[in-house]
């Protein structure tokens, strides 16, 4: 066992964990924080995408010991004293989730891309979800929601 | 999804990286992005004893210039940083051009220069790039009977590092510090284009070029590699040739690209057959080197 | 009813979004119980193989292992096999279907061992310490393959891999043939799919040992029917038995309209162990224990006249079944069986189909279920049939367009509730400028370049709203074709509406809300969605097929209006007039005449419950039940177009237009309905261009995860362009017909003919599915006379 300590949604965690124990396993089992899907065994669909220091990552392909003084945040993380996050905002209101099984990684994934692109073109933002499947909307209002939500941020 | 048991050690420096590389009692590997090894290890096709995460070396991580003005990657510099450090866009734009393909936004963020040169992998984009590149690899292990913290260094060019499929010169006591790479000389052009079934995906196959142009327009040194063209990242040494000391004309670029089709040794998989990479290292080889050449001359 | 439309109609944001865009979703993976255990299954590596030995000994020992078992061990545990309730024709072949195999394994992936431990963790350590001597046989994968003499037989207890043989013939085809012009014959493959649903399946089984009773949460599509079909597998009373699908599924697409051995598996080991059972499937896991779908070879040959007139259709496929037959396998091509003739005319058909077993995972019904099959085949040889003619592929749609009206007879033999196919085809065109890609598309060529362009039409017709109970018999299915809704007025006012949908990401308590919130005249915020639990919604028959507004949201307007009429009674009797004296709009009983005289909804429902005076002969509270069973199918259709661009040299297609006119009658939420047309089309895309479940010869599956088998991302899409005409269904009081899967029946002979035509001056006449840079760099090689 080893001892970890990060920041998970700005609250400190302290927890023994086993060293093959990944992060998304971490979060889910020891946090409790179920939120965060997982969807794949291959780090292909992205359902667990998390912010780590700032970057989206899959926490199903970092083991939990490497995020040891790491500041996480989760989609339980993304709105701040109860207001929604314009990602958020916006996939409610473009319809860009249908059984939302993909979308907590899908909006952590956005909200991680457009801190580093604020005002994305759509093709962009097609290429900055490239790893995040969805099989319900065909990413038409995903899209949508990414674009409205920069629009949003911007003004 | 869940890897095997294994022991955990966080290096904080080189030597403590090497130091747990030394003793070869244990079966360590060095865990790097973790891009490929982590999944490798969720289905238990790795079954390391014990892994040195290399996360916390700070030195790794720099992009500097080197002596004679090329450009040093530590091996923990991250796909991402390659894909929008401006340094990088300037100096060695082929790198920025190229890191995009590689898998997911995700991914890059994780996964590093050295990991994925070390991994050795044929179909992976950035071990062909780096070849194009004249790119040396930067080894270190613990001196044998040294004091602790004495290294022993060599310098490895990676046309002679990539020894077979996932199989590199790479001892199990060594680890990758750091890719070099000569600066890029006046008349440079480089182009990168690859083929996948999705994006993301590995390449079905992909080309990376660089071409230098003398004032009179004659390619005097040209280099080609193959992503997914052979059973390691390939250098296309003879078809390269065919253009130096030519004017890069359409149809010296489509010899050039027939005898990298020609000399290119692809494997057939679920996604395409021998003959469709090789087709396709044909017509990529074409689009790049012209696309190369192009540049220089714009 | 006269009520005031509120809601129905307009794009109200989803009440289903708020948890699942905090985190707080309610998926299966995360419940656990108090002493819970957790399964892991052994499977076969191989293809088939007899099993000569399990020895769990080294799994049971190990550290926090509970119960290590065989498929023999747990033979007893079984009052029956999984059950297959579509038995098509009544010489079909039923092979025993265990869940965990007990002699022979028959597909990659066929469970031999099961391991139970207190840790997800533990079980799947111990697990890998399961030693099973097997005696490998040859297996076979191919549908046709399984059929030539002397293949290797799935099921030894038969003579030959053939389960079933269903035929359909109206008019005299061999006449239609005789008369005919020109005949076009074209051969298709359906490319084996898997459903990916985002969520991989689960279970929790819990028993209560001293009562006998169970209560079994699983991420499915069908808690009521599988309530039954747990009942009769395990014998345990059917009373007995509460099914919960959990507040949230992650999709289903028909992967999770089944009965698997793995829920079969978690209620026996609860009954056995007393404790909490609970399984979850890894994704590569799931990809070979959960079904398949398409897997079929078909032949179609249309008879014509010179101008493009068709006369008749021959039909043949062959359907892979995999190694059993799953719930409803058989009956899957019998959904295709009548719309091979699309929405076109003519005077005879035939339609055979053989259902084959192979050594692979079993398939049933994927989005469309037999209905893309035959839209694919019909639209891609009514191409052919232009081509051969000489005329335009939208005017030969037209000139074969059956005539607009309602109940109109089609060759394929069943009467479509309303037509009317030609505004959907000039809407599709006017919004793709037909005229201008036309001239694009010929400067392109002429220029001779390397990215040529080209436009795919796919003029379609389905059958959804599944069903008439007395049709479904006629065609063998073991079940009803109902639905069921209870709504309730609360006594503050609000209402509860108890539905037997079990929606997965459809947004049934959104769409039900708007039809009671505008029947009963309260606000969209003041109705509440019941669904998913057997206990709370006693009847259903769930949803799959596009079914669920046009039977179970028929079934709620209707119980709604029963409400209405209940009310009126006791409004009439507290306003001391007559029932036949009161105007109702937007939830106010108003007397004729005196509009001041009133009494509301909440009022009602209040003086319903105090019951301090109500009408004779009338009941407290004020709810009703309706169970609706719809008198015909529904029969959605529309145009949709394809445009791409396709790189001669490479291969590769870029999909640069997408357009699609859907026709599914009313619409109760416009948005809910564009993302259904959006992630419909998008898995028809995916058909076309990029999945493909491939098997080695000896079984195993070569795309065993989401690495190799290629699920595509929003880099690989445009932004679609909708519209609609709306023809209102004359088979139900609302009109509405379904559009779940309508996306997905149009799109994948749209793309492959605009592939087709993008290639066709080059002499290109067919790209197989999925069309990969490969195989379009084949087929411009085998056009222009290189080897294919």
């Amino acid at each position: 066992m080893k001892r970890v300590s990060m920041t998970v949604n700005g609250v400190r965690h302290e927890a023994d964990v086993e060293s093959r124990t990944l992060l998304v396993h971490f979060i889910r089992e020891q946090l409790e924080l179920t939120g965060t899907n997982v969807g794949c065994d291959t780090s292909s669909c992205g359902a667990c995408t998390i912010l780590m220091n700032g970057q989206s990552v899959k926490s199903c392909t970092v083991l939990a010991v490497q995020a040891d003084g790491a500041a996480v945040t989760t989609v339980e993380g993304l709105a701040s004293n109860g207001d929604w996050h314009p990602v958020q905002k916006a996939f409610h209101e473009n319809h860009g989730l249908q059984c939302g099984f993909c979308t907590p990684g899908m909006m952590m994934a956005a909200v991680g891309y457009l801190d580093e692109n604020p005002a994305p073109t759509e093709e962009e933002v097609r290429l900055a979800l490239e790893g995040n499947l969805c099989r319900c909307t065909g990413y038409h209002n995903i899209v949508k929601a990414v674009l409205a939500a920069a629009d949003d941020m911007g003004s | 999804m869940k890897p095997p048991p294994f022991d955990y050690v966080a290096a904080a420096t080189v030597d403590e990286a090497l130091e747990a590389l030394a003793d070869t009692s244990v079966e360590t590997r060095p865990l790097a992005g973790g891009q490929s090894l982590v999944p490798m290890l969720n289905f238990r096709l790795a079954v390391p004893e014990r892994l040195v995460d290399l996360n916390g070396i700070d030195e790794l991580s720099r992009i500097e210039e080197t002596e004679d003005g090329g450009l040093r990657l530590g091996a923990m510099v991250r796909h991402r940083q390659l894909e929008h450090d401006p340094f990088i866009a300037r100096r060695m734009p082929l790198l920025s051009e190229a890191t995009p393909f590689i898998a997911h936004p995700q991914i890059r963020s994780r996964g590093t220069v050295g990991g994925s040169v070390a991994h050795a992998d044929p179909a992976a984009e950035l071990p062909a790039v780096l070849l194009t590149l004249g790119a040396r690899v930067r080894i270190a292990r613990r001196s044998l009977g040294g004091e602790p913290g004495s290294r022993v260094e060599r310098t490895v060019g990676l046309g002679e590092f990539f020894l077979g499929p996932f199989f590199s010169a790479l001892e199990p006591d060594e680890l990758l510090t750091a890719i070099e790479m000569p600066p890029s000389a006046p008349g440079e052009g480089t182009a990168f284009d690859e083929v996948a079934r999705r994006r993301g995906d590995y390449a079905l196959a992909g080309v990376a070029a660089r071409v230098r142009l003398n004032s009179g327009g004659v390619c005097d040194e040209a280099a080609i590699s193959l992503v997914n063209g052979g059973a390691t990242p390939c250098l296309m040494r003879e078809a390269a040739r065919t253009l130096v000391g030519q004017e890069p004309t359409p149809e010296v670029i489509e010899a050039t690209a027939a005898a990298c089709a020609a000399t290119s040794e692809p494997a057939a998989d679920m996604h395409a057959s021998e003959a469709y990479r090789r087709h396709l290292i044909q017509v990529l080889t074409r689009r790049v080197v012209s696309r190369a050449a192009d540049r220089v001359l714009t | 009813m006269a009520t005031a439309e509120k809601y129905v109609g307009g794009g109200v944001p989803r009440k289903e979004d708020p948890k699942l865009l905090t985190g707080q979703g309610q998926f299966l993976e995360g419940l656990t119980l108090p002493g819970m255990l957790h399964a892991a299954l052994v499977r076969s590596p191989h293809g088939s193989a007899r099993i000569n030995s399990v020895d769990v000994s080294a799994a049971a020992a190990a550290e926090g292992v509970v119960a290590a078992l065989s498929g023999a061990d747990l033979a007893d545990e079984w009052a029956a096999g999984l059950p297959m309730a579509w038995p098509v024709t009544d010489d079909i072949r039923i092979p025993d279907h265990w869940p965990v195999a007990q002699d022979v394994v028959r597909y990659v992936g066929d469970a031999v061992a099961v391991v139970v431990a207190t840790s997800r963790n533990a079980a799947l350590d111990a697990a890998e310490l399961v030693e099973v001597d097997y005696e490998v046989l040859e297996a076979v994968v191919d549908v046709e393959a399984a059929l030539a003499d002397g293949a290797p037989r799935v099921h030894e207890s038969f003579d030959d891999n053939k389960s079933y043989t269903w035929a359909l013939t109206n008019g005299d085809v061999d006449a239609a043939f005789a008369k005919a012009d020109v005949v076009v014959a074209e051969r298709y493959t359906q490319p084996r799919l898997i459903p990916n649903a985002m969520e991989p399946r689960a279970v929790v089984a819990q028993s209560v040992p001293s009562t006998g009773d169970f209560t079994v949460w699983s991420t499915t599509q069908i808690p009521h029917v599988a309530k039954v079909l747990f009942a009769l597998t395990l014998g345990i009373p059917e009373g007995q038995i509460r099914v919960i699908a959990p507040p949230d599924v992650g999709g289903g697409f028909g992967s999770k309209l089944n009965v698997y051995a793995e829920e079969a598996l978690c209620i026996a080991l609860a009954r056995r162990l007393g404790k909490p059972v609970k399984w979850v499937a890894g994704r590569s896991e799931g990809y070979l224990a959960t079904i398949h779908g398409r897997d079929q070879v078909q032949e179609i040959e249309i008879a014509a006249t010179s101008d493009g007139k068709i006369l008749g259709y021959r039909v043949h496929i062959l359907a892979a079944m995999g190694a059993y037959l799953q719930l409803v396998a058989p009956g899957v091509p019998l959904l295709g069986a009548f719309l091979y003739c699309g929405c076109y005319g003519g005077e005879a058909y035939h339609f055979e189909c053989t259902g084959v077993f192979t050594n692979t995972t079993p398939t049933d019904a994927y989005r469309g279920a037999g209905r893309p099959e035959a839209t694919y085949a019909i639209e891609r040889v009514i191409d052919a049939l232009a081509r051969e003619v000489g005329v335009d592929a939208a005017e030969i749609r037209r000139r074969n367009f059956l005539p607009a009206g309602d109940m109109v007879q089609s060759p394929g033999g069943l009467a479509f509730d309303s037509a009317d196919y030609e505004p959907a085809l000039d809407r599709a065109l006017e919004l793709l400028d037909y005229d201008g890609f036309r001239s694009d598309q010929a400067e392109r060529r002429a220029g001779g370049g390397r990215r040529q362009t080209g436009v795919g039409f796919s003029s379609y017709v389905e059958i959804c709203g599944l069903a008439p109970s007395q049709v479904l018999a006629s065609l063998k299915y073991g079940a009803g074709g109902w639905d069921a809704a209870t709504v309730r007025m609360l006594p503050t006012g609000k209402a509860e509406v108890v539905t037997g949908s079990s929606p997965h990401g459809q947004g049934h308590v959104t769409s039900w809300s708007q039809i009671a919130a505008d029947a009963l005249g309260i606000p969209y915020e003041d109705v509440t969605v019941l669904h998913g639990d057997t206990h709370v919604a006693p009847h259903g028959m769930n949803t799959y097929g596009s079914r669920s507004l046009a039977v179970a949201g028929v079934a709620v307007h209707n119980a709604c209006g029963r409400v209405v009429d209940k009310a009126r009674g006791l409004a009439a009797h507290l306003l001391e007039v007559a029932p036949e004296d009161l105007e109702y709009e937007a939830g106010t009983f108003s007397v004729k005449g005196v509009p001041d005289r009133t009494k509301s909804m909440p009022e009602l429902a209040f003086a319903a419950w105090t019951a301090h005076s109500l009408p004779e002969d009338s009941e407290p509270g004020l709810e009703a039940s309706c169970v609706y069973d719809p008198p015909n199918f529904t029969f959605p259709f529309g145009t949709h177009v394809a445009v791409v661009e396709v790189d001669t040299e490479t291969g590769a297609v870029d999909l640069v237009r997408y357009i699609a006119v859907d026709d599914c009658g009313p619409v109760i939420n416009p948005v809910i309905v564009d993302g259904q047309v959006h992630g419909g089309v998008a898995q028809g895309i995916a058909a076309a261009l990029y999945e493909e479940a491939t098997y080695a010869e000896d079984g195993t599956l070569e795309t065993a995860s989401m690495v190799n088998y290629l699920v595509p991302s929003a880099a690989e899409f445009p932004s679609f362009e909708t519209d609609r005409t709306v023809t209102p269904s004359t088979s139900n009081p609302m009109g509405v017909k379904g559009i779940g899967e309508a996306g997905t029946i149009g799109s994948a002979p749209a793309v492959i003919n605009a592939i087709v035509d993008a290639l066709s001056h080059l002499g290109v006449t067919d790209v197989p599915m999925p069309a990969s840079p490969e195989r379009v760099w084949r087929a411009i090689r085998a056009a222009q006379g290189g080897e294919e």
